[in-house]
């Protein structure tokens, strides 16, 4: 049924048609609209879902942690400050092979306040062995929240629905809200490979010695792998049930690209936009959107980005000391694959808009220098 | 759990694919033998014990068996803490040095 | 060779803590698990944040106990408790309990937050938490349990703690929960009867059980029970409940109340204190005491110059 709805109510769409079981979230801007959804479903019993109001994020996804082991279908959302309190925490879903699916609203760091849109929060948490997919408009978000139960659940790993702050959270569109019976002929329950029980004891998270510890993170590497492949699979799937198709990557006009941009979230779709702009006035480029962050969908990148004569990466964030981040992932996914030149572009840093216009600006910069200046150029800064 | 114990196996692993997917127990800690970590032993006087049960109650490591409704120590395990000893209203338990 | 009569114990045979555990010789807190467990059962689902027990439990792919373990992470004790709580009765458990078991520093420090939590919203949880008066797992550093005048590495003798103990009954009585109790692995029976109590309420239950450490009180291993039970008998440890944050009910009170020195000085944490530091925890043990005597509506008359 399509209805107009904000990209903070497709989360708690996806996750009341996943059927979750526990919820447990902690207010935050630009998240609340997600959670007080998902109390309103919980409360009319649209969703059967326990929803424990906790006290903070760490608290929020602590509970989480438990009520998968316990064997329950979980979901939480957050943002910025929020992510960042619960990063201990990460680590221990991760490592616990825990299917936990989280929202998370791409919203910059303080100091200073900001509500707006940076991906130094979700990126700062790369390396927690979570998955990230970045969308870029409603119905990926709700279609998203679906496939990553799929996939989470398939190899113990959880997994996070990145939006952009307000340009994706708060923006209306029209989604198609499937119906339960179809979501559930996709979804089956979900089936733990282990969990608290009294008739079968075990101990979870023990004192693990160097003799072990290393066996059980190559097995989590090994699990993260696979699941490249899996999202393109289960895309193709979801396709032949819902009409649409998510895949790890967003190819627009590559074929005959000479310039690729290579962007994520809003901004991504946005660079679709410029894209059909510049075309029109006789330029060769295409947009590369990653969705599928974590794990690194290396085979994609590299077979659809060594076709072009030049990359231009697009960062809404910055590893301080270093480059933009998805800059220093694509340079490092095709070091040994190609060899053309990477362009890597910094703007729209804790909100600052990114429009059509900052992208005919990355292009023009990029048509006139055979190889960048700099390994970052700033877009819109005033310097 | 009464009379005899059943002591589990130590675990090897000689590849991850036996391991468990999570940091997750499958086996009992009673492979481990404290009792090697006494330097002096309880020894109970049968004869001068009342069957008060306040040894096989305090001992911090279930070290003490009831068997034949008397307190038998299960000296695979006992650390040789004392308490029992300590607590025995008779005095009908002494600690004596660990020959090992 | 007399005939044996038939033993008649004071708690039930069945253990569902198994030898073979890692703790100290004498520790009071794996006595304080024993005596948990056989109240609770078979049904019982734990969770231990860092504290000693993720130690003594025994090291993956080992567990000591025969009940399922979520070892959590340090503040969290409260928090997945209320988690495995609610995903247990989500996939169709509705029967198991789910303790949160932590040490002093879990609860008085780090967890404290979390515990406020889960007892504001009542959850469905008893909470314990084994207290050892510092952070022993990590070496025996200080808490906000340690008490006035101890020794531990973070407070050493130069400069003891000089702060009291942080009054974690009277914080979780103000948060007006079912049942709140403490209990000491002195008085087994005690403990037994009210965490069995305490099994069949629903909400939030919380346990202040005192557990005395060898290794960090510097102590003889062999004392824990003689401490645990002078810390009752001195009124330094009071043993009773908290209902709805308002019913107070004494459990033990000592005919003859023992001077705290007889319990301090078999403590070698305690051996530097002067004369006039001891006067000062007496001072405070009998205020605290007329104080919870008052609010179980036992104040006594005293004559005037028993002052």
């Amino acid at each position: 049924m399509k209805k107009v709805i904000m990209g903070n109510h497709a989360l708690s769409y996806g996750a009341m048609l996943s059927r979750v079981q526990v919820i447990s979230a902690y207010p935050i801007t630009p998240q609340t609209q997600v959670v007080e959804l998902l109390s309103e479903m919980c409360a009319s019993k649209v969703l059967e879902a326990q929803f424990i109001k906790v006290e903070s994020e760490h608290s929020a996804m602590a509970a989480l942690i438990g009520a998968a082991l316990a064997g329950a279908r979980t979901f939480t959302a957050t943002s910025a400050q929020g992510l960042a309190l619960m990063h201990e925490l990460l680590h221990w879903a991760s490592g616990a092979r825990l299917p936990i699916v989280m929202g998370n609203i791409n919203r910059a760091m303080a100091p200073g306040w900001s509500i707006w849109s940076d991906q130094n929060d979700s990126l700062s948490q790369r390396d927690t062995g979570w998955m990230q997919f970045y969308c870029a408009n409603n119905q990926e978000v709700l279609d998203s929240v679906i496939q990553a139960y799929k996939v989470a659940e398939r190899f113990f790993i959880p997994a996070m629905i990145i939006l952009d702050a307000f340009s994706l959270s708060h923006t209306y569109e029209v989604v198609d809200v499937p119906d339960q019976a179809l979501v559930d002929a996709y979804l089956p329950p979900f089936k733990p490979a282990f969990r608290l029980t009294p008739d079968e004891p075990h101990a979870f998270g023990g004192l693990t010695s160097p003799d072990h510890y290393f066996e059980l993170r190559y097995k989590l590497q090994k699990a993260m792998e696979k699941v490249p492949e899996a999202v393109e699979e289960t895309g193709r799937e979801y396709e032949k049930l819902f009409g649409r198709y998510l895949g790890a990557v967003e190819a627009h006009r590559l074929d005959d690209a000479e310039i690729i941009l290579v962007t994520s979230g809003t901004a991504g779709s946005t660079a679709r936009v410029a894209v059909d702009q510049l075309r029109e006035k006789g330029l060769a480029v295409g947009n590369l959107r990653i969705r599928l962050f974590r794990p690194f969908p290396f085979h994609l990148v590299r077979r659809l980005l060594s076709r072009a004569k030049k990359v231009a990466v697009v960062d809404r964030n910055i590893s301080y000391g270093h480059h933009g981040i998805f800059y220093q992932e694509i340079k490092s996914a095709l070091y040994g694959f190609s060899s053309i030149p990477i362009f890597g572009f910094i703007a729209g840093l804790g909100g600052r808009d990114i429009t059509p216009e900052t992208f005919a600006e990355i292009i023009d910069y990029t048509l006139s220098h055979d190889t960048p200046e700099a390994e970052i150029v700033w877009i819109g800064v005033k310097k | 759990m009464k009379g005899k114990r059943r002591k589990a196996e130590k675990i090897i692993f000689h590849s991850e694919r036996e391991m468990p997917m999570a940091p997750m127990s499958i086996g009992s800690m009673t492979f481990n033998l404290t009792g090697a970590w006494r330097n002096i032993r309880p020894v109970i006087d049968l004869d001068n014990c009342l069957q008060c049960g306040i040894c096989w109650k305090f001992c911090p490591d279930a070290a003490i068996l009831i068997e034949n409704e008397y307190p038998v120590i299960d000296y695979d395990y006992c650390k040789g803490c004392g308490l029992c000893a300590e607590e025995c209203p008779t005095k009908c338990i002494t600690m004596e040095e660990e020959i090992k | 060779m007399k005939k044996p009569r038939t033993m008649k114990l004071s708690l039930p045979l069945e253990e569902y803590m198994n030898p073979g555990h890692l703790a100290c010789q004498g520790c009071g807190a794996t006595l304080a698990m024993r005596y948990v467990l056989k109240a609770l059962g078979q049904k019982t689902v734990l969770c231990i944040p860092a504290c000693c027990w993720s130690v003594i439990d025994g090291p993956f792919p080992y567990s000591s106990l025969d009940v399922p373990i979520f070892h959590c992470a340090f503040e969290t004790a409260a928090a997945s408790a209320s988690g495995v709580k609610a995903g247990l009765e989500m996939v169709g458990d509705k029967e198991t309990t789910v303790v949160a078991w932590a040490g002093d520093g879990g609860t008085f420090d780090i967890g404290l937050q979390a515990l406020s939590g889960a007892a504001e919203r009542n959850d469905n949880i008893i909470y314990v938490c084994y207290d050892n008066e510092a952070y022993m797992n990590t070496g025996i550093q200080r808490s906000s349990a340690t008490p006035y005048g101890a020794w531990t590495t973070t407070t050493p003798v130069k400069h003891f703690k000089d702060q009291p103990k942080k009054d974690i009954v009277a914080i979780m009585a103000a948060h007006c929960i079912p049942y709140v109790a403490t209990a000491s692995v002195a008085y087994p029976e005690d403990l037994y009867r009210k965490m069995k109590k305490a099994k069949d309420i629903k909400g939030t239950r919380f346990f202040h059980i005192f557990a005395p450490c060898p290794s960090g009180w510097k102590s003889r291993p062999e004392d824990t029970i003689k401490l645990a039970r002078l810390a009752v008998q001195t009124c330094y440890f009071p043993l009773y409940e908290i209902e709805w944050g308002e019913k107070y009910t004494l459990n033990i009170k000592p005919k003859e109340k023992k001077p705290v020195v007889e319990y301090l000085r078999l403590q070698g944490r305690f051996s530097h204190l002067t004369e006039k530091e001891i006067n000062l925890i007496q001072a405070e043990v009998d205020r605290k005491w007329e104080r919870l005597l008052r609010l179980c509506g036992q104040a006594e008359e005293r004559p005037a110059q028993q002052k």
